[in-house]
């Protein structure tokens, strides 16, 4: 898309017309939850947040790739690390993840581990066919929204010969932890927005029981202050209205049916399991293990990896955060204990964390 | 000369000679420098301005410049941004075993074309050289002499209530010139850096404006860190309108699919400058007449802290209208996930 084209979904007259419709609209408070790191940021970095009618709630949920990997798979691509004879290769993210005892890979590097930082799987597998003599371990952190390139890596792998290539596969997929956050009783969350790319591959069919189950509305959205506002209008709307509906809102990216191509990918190469979320802990088919047929690149079986959960960390509510249950400011830990400089938890050390985002923009 | 350095250049000898006078005196040639002395004696005035800074970049060949134009550009503006007139240089230089004779003399030549265009002499210097692996190809590390000009100078705890912040252009350029050379990224538009030598723009500001509170390029953290570090040693609140702050649409577009900020990226030929309201019309007539501050702008106005005791921050005023604050970055910008 044009950036032009893009200049007019935060056009300031634009977005005070909806924004003004969104106030009628509003019967009383409304709770939202966005399920997407990068919305979280969108939210705060445009200044939106502080211009959100007051009824308005702001929760983040469990979006951010890097904050729901658990403190057990950040110590297992620690431990990793310190094998010599392999190079991890990560988006950059994940550099400054604390593990137990605020390991992280940062400090590992500066250790002597091999880490390289990379922008897609395809630079992985460049690194591991110009180093012939490591084991080229890419970490496989992400939603659906980068499953399917990992996947694509391990076919070009397959395809091109190259044998010195894993990936540790920590994938987790949202419709599971959607309904594990909707069926705890504890939850109080009007309506959601849906995360723009994860829908581009899933398309709209999974978010169906967010209505038809659990009674609450839903939209599909871009990351544009005039994509949130219309979502939020549209969600006020129905709760004004008395109705629950999924919607696709994101129609210049999204396709309703998702993209049947990149799921064949994934489906391909992954197949469903269990998988720990942090805070929230396990969730029944809401990971992605690397399937039989490309048993020889799984990281977890050649290094005989296996996760136990670990106790989390002491004092760290990003599970209650996560979930919604706790703005980032009220965690006793945050601004104190708890910073950029020395995240405790992951929400405060991703860029898209919830606690990042509000310790780096929230003027109050 | 072979056509890759060697140990031997390092080595004080006969060849080290030759290699510094067909390389090095070939190219910053100056009366001082020609005398072949341990060190130089200069003449000043009373007041000197000191900088020094080492020269680490990778790739050490980037759109718009290389690492020795960078290393005299880099000090020059150090120097020109304490109120003074950068004189000389000096600079060290280490060498990696095996680099290529023609990027060292490409890289020589652009630092020798720097200095005659920013009216400095090199005027002593030192090579070494390590061997392979124990260095990146080249270190340069440059040490500028400046007479003052202006006294007391320019310093970032002098922003004061009531001022204006200009910014001499637009952002960003470097730092992403830099990220995508090294990722091996391309744009339509390719995004050029933008490293120039400040120091006749920033004495021509200082004898024509008077009363500059604070002069600093925003290097290394961009105008986001060097405005945080000025706003917290000023005690004051730095007040930004997003809306009007230049960056280039190619350098827009190639952070966002980045996932980067043009805020927090290097820039190497830009500067801020905070005066008082009634001085920001004539700074800015002067800025936009000359070809390095053509884009100048007005980005936004020093206001006191909310509450008294409160450390210095920086906010924006978003385009909607909003306001968050521009914070500091913990460490480099890293890419992301999704």
């Amino acid at each position: 898309m044009s950036l032009e084209l893009l200049d007019q979904f935060h056009d300031p007259d634009l977005c005070k017309s909806v924004l003004k419709r969104l106030e009628a609209a509003l019967t009383g408070p409304l709770r939202f939850m966005e399920v997407c790191g990068t919305h979280t940021v969108a939210i705060f970095r445009s200044g939106l947040r502080s211009i959100l009618p007051k009824e308005i709630i702001h929760l983040s949920g469990p979006g951010c790739p890097v904050c729901v990997t658990h403190e057990s798979e950040v110590n297992a691509f620690l431990d990793l690390a310190e094998n010599p004879k392999v190079i991890i290769a990560t988006f950059g993210d994940l550099m400054r993840v604390p593990g137990s005892k605020s390991r992280t890979l940062k400090a590992a590097q500066a250790d002597g581990a091999r880490v390289e930082v990379v922008y897609s799987p395809p630079d992985a597998l460049k690194i591991a066919a110009a180093n012939p003599d490591a084991t080229v371990v890419f970490l496989g952190v992400g939603f659906e929204t980068t499953a399917p390139g990992v996947a694509a890596s391990l076919k070009m792998a397959k395809a091109q010969g190259i044998t010195n290539y894993r990936v540790l596969s920590f994938h987790k997929i949202v419709p599971p932890a959607l309904d594990a956050l909707l069926s705890d009783p504890d939850t109080d969350i009007d309506a959601f927005i849906m995360p723009g790319h994860v829908s581009a591959i899933i398309g709209l069919a999974p978010y169906l029981p967010v209505a038809s189950k659990y009674g609450k509305s839903a939209a599909i959205a871009g990351f544009e202050p005039l994509d949130i506002l219309q979502a939020l209008l549209f969600l006020a709307e129905c709760k004004r209205d008395g109705r629950a509906e999924v919607v696709n809102l994101y129609r210049r990216v999204v396709r309703d049916e998702g993209n049947a191509k990149a799921r064949a990918i994934m489906a391909e190469v992954f197949t469903p399991a269990d998988a720990l979320w942090r805070g929230i802990g396990n969730i029944p088919g809401s990971g992605l293990e690397i399937n039989d047929a490309y048993a020889a690149y799984d990281a977890k079986r050649e290094f005989g990896i296996t996760i136990t959960e670990c106790p989390p960390l002491p004092g760290c509510k990003c599970g209650d955060v996560l979930k919604g249950k706790m703005a980032p400011n009220l965690c006793p830990l945050f601004g104190k204990a708890c910073t950029p400089a020395k995240p405790v938890g992951p929400c405060m050390v991703s860029t898209e964390g919830s606690c990042a985002a509000y310790f780096k923009y929230q003027v109050d | 000369m072979s056509d890759k350095v060697l140990l031997d250049y390092g080595s004080g000898g006969k060849a080290s000679q030759r290699f510094i006078g067909e390389l090095f005196l070939k190219n910053f040639d100056n009366p001082e420098l020609r005398r072949l002395n341990d060190g130089a004696v200069l003449s000043v005035g009373a007041r000197i301005a000191v900088s020094t800074d080492t020269f680490t970049v990778d790739p050490i060949f980037f759109p718009g410049g290389d690492i020795g134009a960078l290393s005299v550009h880099g000090t020059v503006n150090d120097v020109a941004m304490m109120g003074a007139q950068p004189k000389y240089l000096t600079c060290g230089f280490i060498l990696e075993e095996g680099l290529p004779i023609s990027d060292l003399t490409q890289i020589v030549e652009s630092m020798g074309a720097a200095a005659r265009e920013a009216g400095v002499w090199i005027v002593t210097g030192d090579t070494k050289v390590v061997q392979k692996g124990a260095a990146d190809k080249i270190f340069i590390n440059t040490t500028g002499i400046g007479e003052v000009i202006i006294d007391p100078a320019p310093a970032g705890d002098l922003a004061r209530p009531g001022d204006d912040i200009l910014i001499s252009g637009t952002l960003g350029d470097h730092g992403l010139a830099i990220l995508s050379t090294r990722q091996g990224l391309s744009f339509e538009t390719p995004v050029k850096s933008d490293c120039a030598s400040l120091n006749h723009i920033i004495v021509e500001l200082l004898q024509t404006v008077p009363d500059v509170h604070v002069l600093r390029d925003p290097t290394r953290g961009g105008l986001a860190t060097t405005l945080n570090e000025i706003a917290i040693a000023s005690g004051v609140t730095c007040e930004l309108i997003e809306d009007v702050i230049p960056v280039r649409p190619e350098v827009k577009g190639g952070c966002s699919l980045l996932g980067l900020d043009p805020l927090y990226l290097a820039n190497e030929g830009k500067f801020i400058c905070i005066l008082p309201e009634a001085q920001a019309d004539a700074a800015l007539k002067l800025m936009h007449a000359n070809p390095l501050a053509v884009d100048a702008k007005r980005i936004g106005t020093v206001i006191a802290n909310e509450k008294p005791g409160q450390p210095g921050r920086v906010l924006l005023k978003t385009g909607l209208g909003g306001k968050r604050l521009l914070g500091m970055l913990e460490g480099e910008q890293l890419p992301r996930i999704c």
